[in-house]
């Protein structure tokens, strides 16, 4: 994912350059863990709670955490998984362009979405994935889980559940992978 | 899915595209099928965008495909029709064009009977210009549209053996295809009447033959192109029911076809000529689906003109500039 934002944003390509480990893969195992405890404390359960990954950084994280989600309650909520290119507001300002097909379950009329995305940075991607669920049906309540909150908002938006806030640069880059969680930058 | 995509401008002719170029479009398709299977099948990817529809010669599915598509995507429409226009003033092509232009179409999608015709439109015009047929050169939608149908029911067209059938000569559909269907990596057979066939086919990557049951039992896929009336004017077949006769698709050919072959028509099929209706309603036959892929291949064109941004980056694969140049 961070290798199609750096080939289709300005600079336009470029090398990422990881200057800190700010996760582990423990770490973001236990945080995953905490999340899926939270989500289950908040909801009183998982009785229709849907766990919706952003395509595509947000794919992995939410498997995750469906799969921390049915060990601790013993069954497995419905995951889907949401490309919201469509949806965004900088169409005709960034190249844009879809990465995966969208693929909720059937009904989520009344359900509990929780979205989940790798990276919250200004609070677009989640403005258009609300827009995006929306037109899907009408949930009880959409919530949000992010493995990194790095500031920077430009909405109004907040996240209901955090694998670790961090602190950066506008211009820094978060990389989240399987092994771990890197803050770097963008080299030419 | 491939990002390695030529920077488009416009949609002029498959000839000019990569294999590459066309499994992208084909690959993005895929998202804007799941946009028309929603219970409200509308984005706002495209709005505040116009798109003119620019129809010269008359046209059912095209137009309206195109036009559901740019809705879909929720861009504003633009109607142009030849009839109530101003060219019954003696207005120029490159005037209606222009005033077209002026009125902030962002894309223009022009059918013509002349060939080139959105060759010419493009240096005319800062607009994204997508041909939707020109006179007998290339109809690309429809040839991408069918390429999507073929890999939905196949998955693939690498290696499968597709017959084309009927009015080559004339055809704009039948050359797009080829080019098309053999970039992907398809065989393609051409079945017709010699007076049917283009005067030179040399360099087409195609075979001939004028047998049509000896050709179906090895096809995967069987192409029938729609016969024009015009034709038996011309005396290029004696009678349409002669062509029936002799390449026509009826039960007794079905026969011939493989039971996992495909059937495929551009439409609108003339009854009885190209095909019977038994023969468009079996199992194999795919002409309805055609007509649904056609929006969902048009989103994924209008989408990767109009909203991809494609253009706002710098060419980074160094790849060609596709037919615009």
């Amino acid at each position: 994912m961070a290798e199609r934002e750096r080939s289709r944003t300005p600079p336009f390509g470029g090398v990422f350059v990881a200057h800190a480990r700010v996760m582990t893969a423990d770490d973001m195992g236990r945080a995953i863990l905490r999340m899926a405890h939270e989500i289950i404390e908040r909801n009183h359960g998982l009785d229709g709670v849907v766990v919706v990954g952003l395509q595509t950084g947000g794919v992995p994280v939410a498997e995750r955490l469906v799969e921390a989600l049915e060990d601790i309650e013993g069954l497995r909520p419905p995951l889907g998984y949401l490309d919201v290119a469509l949806y965004r507001d900088d169409i005709g300002i960034r190249p844009v362009v879809p990465e995966a097909a969208t693929d909720l379950p059937a009904d989520i009329d009344n359900s509990l979405i929780v979205l989940v995305d790798d990276v919250l940075f200004t609070g677009r991607t989640i403005r258009a994935a609300m827009d995006a669920v929306c037109d899907y049906g009408r949930p009880r309540s959409v919530q949000l889980a992010v493995m990194i909150d790095r500031g920077h908002r430009e909405l109004p938006i907040r996240p209901d559940y955090v694998g670790k806030n961090l602190p950066t640069r506008r211009d820094e880059v978060v990389d989240v992978h399987p092994l771990g969680v890197d803050l770097g930058s963008v080299e030419k | 899915m491939s990002t390695a995509v030529t920077t488009w401008r416009h949609l002029l002719g498959i000839d000019g595209m990569s294999r590459g170029d066309i499994e992208g479009i084909l690959d993005l398709t895929d998202t804007f099928a799941e946009v028309g299977r929603r219970s409200i099948p509308k984005v706002p990817a495209l709005r505040g965008r116009t798109v003119a529809s620019l129809f010269f010669e008359d046209s059912t599915r095209t137009r309206m495909s195109f036009e559901t598509a740019a809705k879909r995507l929720s861009a504003d429409i633009m109607t142009f029709t030849a009839g109530s226009s101003s060219l019954s003033k003696g207005e120029s092509l490159r005037d209606t064009v222009e005033v077209i232009g002026s009125y902030g179409a962002d894309a223009i999608v022009v059918r013509h009977a002349m060939a080139g015709t959105a060759h010419r439109l493009a240096d005319w015009t800062d607009a994204c210009v997508i041909n939707a047929g020109d006179g007998c050169h290339e109809h690309p939608t429809q040839a991408l549209l069918d390429c999507y149908t073929l890999r939905e029911r196949r998955g693939d067209l690498d290696g499968m053996r597709i017959g084309i059938v009927g009015d080559i000569r004339n055809s704009r559909v039948a050359r797009s295809n080829i080019l098309a269907f053999s970039l992907l990596g398809a065989e393609v057979v051409l079945v017709a009447p010699p007076t049917l066939l283009p005067p030179s086919i040399d360099g087409w990557p195609v075979t001939v033959s004028h047998d049509l049951d000896a050709v179906l039992p090895g096809l995967d896929a069987c192409y029938l192109l729609r016969m024009q009336r015009e034709r038996i004017n011309e005396g290029l077949v004696p009678s349409l029911r002669e062509y029936a006769t002799d390449y026509g698709m009826d039960a007794r050919r079905g026969g011939l076809l493989a039971a996992d072959a495909v059937i495929l028509h551009p439409g609108p099929t003339n009854p009885g000529v190209e095909l019977t209706t038994e023969v468009a309603t079996d199992p194999r036959s795919v002409i309805l689906d055609q007509v649904s892929n056609g929006v969902s291949v048009r989103m994924a064109v209008l989408f990767m003109l109009l909203g991809s941004g494609m253009d706002l980056a710098p060419d980074q694969s160094g790849a060609d500039q596709g037919v615009d140049g």
